[in-house]
């Protein structure tokens, strides 16, 4: 009775990343609950074809609903194939990523399943038979640990936390075409999607972020951080502070902070950035972090594990080229 | 058409936080509680589709204790009509929450109903969707814009590698997150009319929490880092650090 459901994702036929680090947490929650991990993949036609990889990361069985209107994100259509998952098997728990579209599902299948769920959980465990997990609140300024009274226990894991793991299982593939979804029910409507441009990395999924704050004078020099994104490689992104986004110089979802989103690269660049507590509440998790800033009195010093302390206008270039000599001799 | 807008009391995000001495809350003393910064979006929207439409009340509904009077008087300030405040607990068990608010949305006269995406106290990003589900309304989450014509609702929301356009028809759920709605101050004017504006109090017929927190902790301390040099100089040394020493390159 410890079966986990990991719910994965796709984007237009492709598994996205996040899935083997939902597989994998998944996988070590069975383990301590004593049972195995079925992953569910929810998308249009043939999209099974990209699901075989789950079971690497401990997948026993991957069940696969194919259905065309089903082909992107849909939060009825999901919700409803989700819950009737849930329901068909006996588990324990049900682990999703807290991405745009898990934040979005999760809450949705709780309601429905009438049982609570914890977001953006940073640690999974059992303790004695009982789910127990810790969250980041007030921005991550502390950490909660929580334990659920009701089954099956539902999570939404923060991405670039759970590092996948390699744990070989079956991942036999089972496609279905799921029964009763009616489309001409939906409530909501998409109508359109304005891509951002390819090859844009959103910040809360970078592994290498790259921000810029007020000490960046003004938007025109942007520039200086784009080189260095670009020279550090297609894992990077760029962040801002919430000062520069206000001030116009830089749109909301770059935004890393307590009001825009909470990060944890292995490496975060802050550039220009004081280190307002605000803005440290975004990104205080990450893994290596350095600070580049002429004050060498900035709280952002604080936190950081390495800075130089200097002209950003000379310090940044500088770093760029160094990237690039040391990515080229790899 | 009214236009409900379900507020949460939250301390400032400028607040350093102390762990109380029960190690399951934050001490509260000499804290300044707000309102959570994502529901004022959800308000000023409320306000101005108010003011386009130049008809129609904005309703408050919180859930809270005797201090979230205080804190729904801030919004009244901004300009909403009335406010409701259910009397009760809120802790991690967001759909707790979402039962209270949707037994009493389910007797008010609300086809728009707004939220702020998330509590900037638990971050949670639930209760919004949580209480449109039980109320059975279809709901958009994260929405950083929206316009109304007639009875359809139409959202952009942010997503990895894009912005969305949705729509639906109302009765309905929105939860905003930053975008085109600035907050309002409150006007000397607002905050004494505030005072005079009625404020309901009932009790919550809420769920039961079954999320209890059994700690509650300060983040791990991060090791001392160090200044590895001066200007452009500096550079080498750090990327060589990055590589060898941290192995993050």
């Amino acid at each position: 009775m410890g079966d986990v459901l990991a719910v994965v994702e796709q984007r237009e036929g492709k598994v996205r990343g996040i899935s083997n680090e939902v597989v994998s947490a998944a996988t070590e929650l069975a383990n301590g609950l004593g049972g195995s991990v079925h992953a569910l993949l929810i998308g249009g036609e043939g999209v099974a074809a990209d699901a075989s990889g789950l079971g690497k990361y401990g997948a026993e069985k991957v069940r696969v609903a194919e259905m065309g209107p089903l082909a992107g994100y849909h939060p009825e259509g999901y919700t409803q194939v989700v819950v009737e998952a849930v329901r068909a098997g006996q588990y324990a728990a049900v682990v999703l990523g807290a991405t745009s579209q898990g934040k979005d599902l999760a809450p949705r299948v709780a309601a429905v399943l009438d049982v609570p769920l914890a977001s953006d959980i940073t640690e999974m465990g059992v303790d004695d038979g009982v789910v127990v997990v810790v969250r980041p609140v007030f921005a991550g300024k502390a950490f909660s640990t929580v334990s659920f009274s009701a089954s099956p226990a539902m999570v939404t894991i923060r991405p670039n936390v759970f590092q996948p793991q390699e744990r070989p299982a079956a991942g036999s593939v089972e496609v279905y075409a799921p029964e009763g979804v009616d489309p001409s029910s939906w409530m909501v409507r998409l109508k359109e999607f304005e891509a951002t441009g390819s090859g844009v990395k959103d910040v809360s999924e970078a592994s290498i972020v790259v921000s810029g704050g007020r000490g960046m004078k003004g938007p025109e020099n942007w520039g200086v951080l784009e080189e260095l994104r670009d020279a550090l490689g297609p894992d990077a992104a760029l962040g801002a502070s919430r000062a520069v986004v206000d001030a116009g110089w830089r749109p909301h979802g770059e935004q890393v902070g307590q009001t825009g989103k909470t990060v944890a690269p292995k490496l975060y660049f802050a550039v220009g950035i004081s280190g307002a507590i605000q803005h440290l509440a975004g990104m205080r998790t990450s893994g290596v972090i350095v600070a580049v800033n002429k004050d060498p009195d900035a709280p952002i010093f604080q936190v950081a594990d390495y800075g130089i302390v200097g002209d950003l206008f000379e310090v940044v270039p500088a770093l760029a080229k160094e990237v690039r000599a040391l990515k080229a001799g790899d | 058409m009214n236009i409900v807008v379900c507020v949460k009391r939250t301390p400032d995000t400028e607040t350093k936080i102390r762990l109380g001495a029960d190690g399951t809350s934050i001490d509260s003393s000499g804290v300044k509680f707000i309102i959570s910064p994502y529901d004022e979006f959800a308000i000023e929207a409320a306000l101005q589709l108010k003011e386009a439409r130049g008809e129609g009340e904005v309703v408050l509904l919180s859930l809270g204790g005797d201090d979230t009077q205080e804190t729904l008087r801030q919004g009244l300030a901004m300009g909403a009509d009335r406010a409701v405040l259910l009397k009760g607990e809120s802790g991690s068990d967001g759909l707790a929450v979402a039962k209270a608010l949707a037994a009493e949305l389910r007797g008010m006269d609300a086809p728009l109903i707004l939220f702020g995406m998330k509590g900037a106290d638990m971050d949670q990003q639930q209760v919004g969707p949580m209480t449109a589900t039980l109320l059975g309304l279809p709901c958009i989450t994260g929405v950083s814009e929206f316009e109304t014509e007639n009875e359809t609702v139409t959202c952009r929301r942010e997503v990895e590698g894009g912005t969305e356009i949705l729509e639906m028809k109302l009765p309905g759920v929105v939860t905003m997150t930053k975008g085109k709605f600035e907050p309002r101050y409150a006007s000397l004017k607002g905050i004494m009319a505030a005072k005079r504006k009625p404020m309901d109090q009932k009790e919550a017929q809420g769920g039961e929490d079954r999320l209890a927190v059994r700690k509650l902790a300060y983040p791990p301390e991060r090791p001392a880092g160090r200044i590895v040099g001066e200007g452009a100089g500096a550079a080498g040394e750090l990327v060589r650090l990055l590589r060898e020493e941290a192995k993050a390159l």
